[in-house]
């Protein structure tokens, strides 16, 4: 049978093989031995159509509950947020997506640029001084960045907030295991890290202490005052950002952050079920030559045009092999790019309105909450989500909130056992106030 | 196309344009200074550009037009499947049922995107002939760490944690050893012999107590399928380690050899490079790992399950898992990609993939053996490495010919890859390509052959057409320029 994506024809496959000397495709198998040899085809479906596969595969998405013909208060790391149309222009023009990584820089001109540009955003948003081209993820991002502090301190031991996202704090592990680095979970109060049980944990044999800003449950921990304490004891600083939050909160560069990591999924990406986000990495000028992953920078060809390639490619695997201190190869190019584009649009005023929507609309529920009655567990700075106690459980609730078409938030008992019936409601600038109060009273009607 | 300097987006700004439209604050507003605590309010605002939408939508399609990809022209890099992104996989991807569901939703909510999981993870298990999959890590260098770690944890589980040797081949691709050294092995590099293939000889050295795992892909950077392959992993096996497939080439053996009946116990896949991605500029991709039955318990957390009464479940009562290796559960908007390109070729399909691309890269390489040096003359797989040393002793380098290559209109292959070929060129032109453009890539290296012998200045000083000519790296490393600055 022909198939759309194979251009071999029968004459092709006969000219072909004659100019290899073989007279049979199987020929060129016959390396393969006997007794390794695949017989037949495989047991998985038989092919499809283009229509028949889009009707059968539009029936399956539209089994899923989806965030755009439903209001959502889910949070907790990924956001619905307004994505400017134009970002899902500009990453389907083919150019773009169907490159590879930009190896050969008098034909990748584009990509390259763009990237310049997205570690630009990232550095101005963070306060760095500079920003690599991505990551796979926030939280392998930063799970990178202890790992580097490890490296760069040659200590082995982790002092990460238990108020940064729990999932985070557990791919840190797995990847602390990996290097024998301890990790030590801060404890919390009242939401944020207890800055008197840090004090005790933080001595001059931690790497790094490691802290959310905002944090998991939207508080805003008081970060200067922890980079001063692990730094009294020459030890990094890195925080996980939401780099939306930073259009309106004093960067964590100003603050004393050695390291920035986070996810810029909150510009222009689509939650699409956790993945493909994108990471970010921004450092201080001191740790350049440390930062995993790839690089671009500045230079001119040989007519002194600017120019852009990738560059410091000495930290990196293919060419450190066994002594690479990361063996991170692809990045997240395709986001980094529409992150960008999003960033663009939003652009210097924008990010600043946007981001203080967040912050007063999750001001706006939080006051409705306790109008209506509900405790709302953390009194702290926030911003776009707060901590409301409910009487049944979240999870509960939340099934009677989807019949009202409504995605609650997120049910904290998964994962604090002294937080059950709690839940994490995200209030970003797509929330009206009229769906706002819809969840106040169906929240409280269903309790 | 211009060939002037293509003007950053900063350069274009002008205070008070904007490319945004908010709704309007429908709450009642509130001063910052009453919501964040002191010392916490941004003072200087962040300098992103400020343009208008049309401003936007010329500067990104300027910078595309200074782009190559797939859809510009042939991208034979060796290693890199640089195949045909189908157009279907970005519509599926694109449904608001996949793109717009939320990781944390409950699982009642979200039973289509795990059931079209589940279903991907059953058809990578057949692929791959392995008893399990994972879809968690996000790309092959991950999924590599992943299954060391899983590795490890296995020893570590049968009192053997001092398996600390992980043997990787020198032909192997970086990210190997590099992920050995992340997951906490050591790493011993074996040699290719004459052949091209693993000597097996080195491999018997080194083996023993010590011994984690043994890294291999099959066909291996040269193209070459390793025929030794039971031999070694039963040489590995014997001292009690295990052995990793390295799925960056499964493009060369779908339907003709399953990594779980050459003898391995683990594998990782590229799925933006065999299942169509697409690579993105760099990424995203997804690196699933398949195991055999003694690793399923490490697999990382959470691992998808299906319930007797037909429904799909997030596992996490995994008491020997490794962790979790990434948040959430994958890049599932590249296993949409890759789910719908399995649903399209179908085993037909698959099978034919793996013939054409191997005939395609044995085609190419005898087109060209005459007039480049062929290291290893046998039939190949889905790619073949030539050697430029005839060429470097005319003056002209492997980078040379690379650059003239684009004055032709073609992506280069990937050169001096690997390291254990002198003056390496690793060309992979895949299935999707017609006989009539693989022709004309071989016209044109048969040019550039000649011109190396008759003219190599117009060779040593591509690219003439691009629109930089060759960039100084030297000084892009010596005085790095990382952003842009007013």
């Amino acid at each position: 049978m022909k198939h759309r994506y194979l251009p071999m024809t029968e004459q092709d496959q006969k000219d072909m093989l004659s100019t290899v000397g073989v007279s049979s495709i199987d020929e060129l198998f016959s390396d393969i031995p006997e007794k390794v040899r695949f017989q037949g085809l495989y047991n998985i479906k038989e092919a499809k159509s283009e229509t028949a596969l889009m009707k059968e595969l539009s029936q399956l998405a539209s089994k899923n509950k989806d965030t755009a013909s439903n209001v959502s208060f889910l949070g907790a790391g990924v956001y619905n947020h307004y994505k400017p149309i134009i970002v899902d222009h500009v990453i389907s023009r083919s150019e773009f997506y169907t490159a590879y990584t930009p190896y050969q820089p008098e034909i990748s001109q584009g990509e390259l640029q763009a990237i310049f540009e997205f570690q630009t955003m990232i550095a101005e948003l963070t306060g760095m001084d500079l920003a690599n081209s991505s990551m796979y993820d926030g939280g392998t991002a930063l799970a990178e960045a202890g790992m580097l502090a490890a490296a760069h301190t040659k200590r082995k031991k982790l002092v990460v907030s238990g108020a940064i996202h729990p999932e985070y704090q557990d791919v840190m592990k797995t990847y602390a295991a990996g290097q024998s680095i301890e990790v030590v979970i801060a404890p919390m109060k009242d939401g944020v890290t207890d800055m008197e049980a840090l004090k005790d944990l933080v001595d001059d044999s931690v790497a790094a202490v490691v802290t959310q800003y905002p944090n998991f449950f939207g508080q805003i921990e008081d970060i200067k005052t922890i980079g001063e304490l692990v730094h009294e004891y020459k030890g990094l600083f890195v925080v996980s950002s939401n780099p939306l939050a930073l259009g309106i909160l004093t960067p964590p560069g100003k603050l004393g952050a050695d390291i920035v990591a986070g996810d810029a999924q909150p510009f222009g990406i689509s939650e699409s079920f956790g993945g493909p986000h994108c990471g970010f990495f921004a450092v201080t000028n001191k740790l350049m030559r440390k930062v995993p992953g790839r690089l671009v920078g500045e230079t001119v060809d040989q007519e002194g045009r600017r120019g852009y390639v990738l560059t410091l490619q000495a930290r990196e695997q293919h060419i450190r092999r066994d002594k690479a201190t990361s063996n991170i190869c692809s990045n997240q190019a395709l986001l980094a790019l529409a992150a960008s584009v999003a960033m663009t649009a939003l652009g210097k005023a924008g990010v600043q309105e946007m981001a203080k929507q967040n912050i007063v609309k999750t001001r706006y529920a939080k006051q409705a909450f306790e109008a209506a009655g509900f405790t709302v567990a953390f009194q702290g700075a926030h911003f776009n989500e707060i901590v409301v106690q409910t009487k049944k459980s979240v999870t509960e609730i939340n099934q009677g909130l989807i019949e009202k078409g409504i995605i609650g938030g997120f049910d904290l008992g998964r994962v604090y056992p002294e937080l059950e019936n709690h839940a994490l409601i995200a209030v970003t600038e797509l929330r009206t106030k009229e769906e706002i109060d819809a969840l106040v009273a169906e929240m409280g009607a269903l309790q | 196309m211009s060939q002037e300097n293509q003007p950053l987006i900063f350069e274009i700004t002008k205070e008070g344009r904007v490319g945004y439209a908010l709704e309007p604050l429908d709450v009642p507003d509130m001063d910052l200074a009453d919501l964040l605590p002191a010392g916490y309010v941004r003072e200087e605002a962040a300098e992103l550009p400020e343009v208008a939408e049309l401003d936007i939508m010329r500067h990104y399609t300027a910078l595309s037009r200074r782009n190559h990809g797939v859809d510009s022209g042939f991208y034979p890099l060796g290693s890199c499947t640089m195949k045909y992104n189908p157009k279907v996989n970005e519509a599926v991807a694109r449904f608001s049922g996949f793109a717009n569901v939320h990781p944390l939703q409950d699982e009642s909510t979200v039973q289509g995107a795990m059931e079209l999981l589940y279903d991907l993870q059953t058809s990578l298990v057949e692929i791959t002939g392995m008893d399990e999959v994972t879809l968690q890590p996000a790309a092959g260098a991950h999924g590599e760490w992943t299954a060391l770690m899983m590795i490890r944890a296995f020893h570590e589980a049968n009192g053997e944690g001092h398996r600390n040797k992980v043997i990787v081949p020198d032909s192997a691709h970086g990210t190997n050893p590099a992920s050995a050294t992340v997951a906490g092995f050591e790493t011993i590099t074996i040699k290719s012999g004459e052949d091209g293939l693993v000597d097996i000889e080195d491999l018997k050295r080194v083996i023993g107590d010590d011994t984690a795992a043994l890294m291999l892909t099959n066909p291996n950077t040269l193209g070459l399928f390793e025929e030794n392959i039971l031999e070694m992993a039963e040489l590995v096996h014997g001292v009690g380690g295990k052995v990793y497939y390295d799925g960056a080439n499964l493009n060369a053996v779908m339907s003709k050899a399953r990594p779980g009946d050459m003898g391995f116990d683990c594998v990782h896949l590229n799925l933006h490079k065999t299942f169509t991605g697409p690579h993105g500029g760099g990424g995203p991709g997804s690196g699933p790992v398949g195991v055999k039955a003694d690793l399923i318990p490490f697999l990382p957390k959470p691992v998808l399950v299906k319930k007797e009464d037909g429904t799909f479940h997030f596992d996490y009562n995994r008491p020997q898992a490794i962790g979790r290796v990434k948040p959430y559960y994958g890049n599932f908007g590249i296993n949409v990609r890759a789910y719908t390109y399995i649903r399209t070729m179908g085993p037909d399909g698959l099978k034919k993939v793996t013939e054409y691309a191997v005939l395609n890269a044995n085609y190419m390489m005898r087109r060209l053996e005459e007039y480049y040096d062929l290291p290893y003359n046998r039939h190949c797989k889905h790619e073949f490495v030539l050697s430029g040393r005839r060429q470097k002793k005319l003056g002209v380098r492997t980078l040379d010919i690379a650059k003239r290559l684009l004055d032709f209109g073609y992506h280069p292959p990937t050169v001096y890859f690997p390291l254990n070929v002198e003056e390496a060129i690793m060309i992979e032109p895949t299935e999707t390509e017609s006989k009539e453009t693989l022709d004309a890539f071989c016209d044109a290296m048969i040019q550039i052959a000649r011109e190396a012998e008759e003219n190599p200045e117009i060779v040593q000083e591509a690219p003439h057409t691009t629109v930089v000519t060759r960039l100084d790296e030297t000084r892009a490393a010596r005085t790095p320029v990382l952003r842009y600055t007013k």
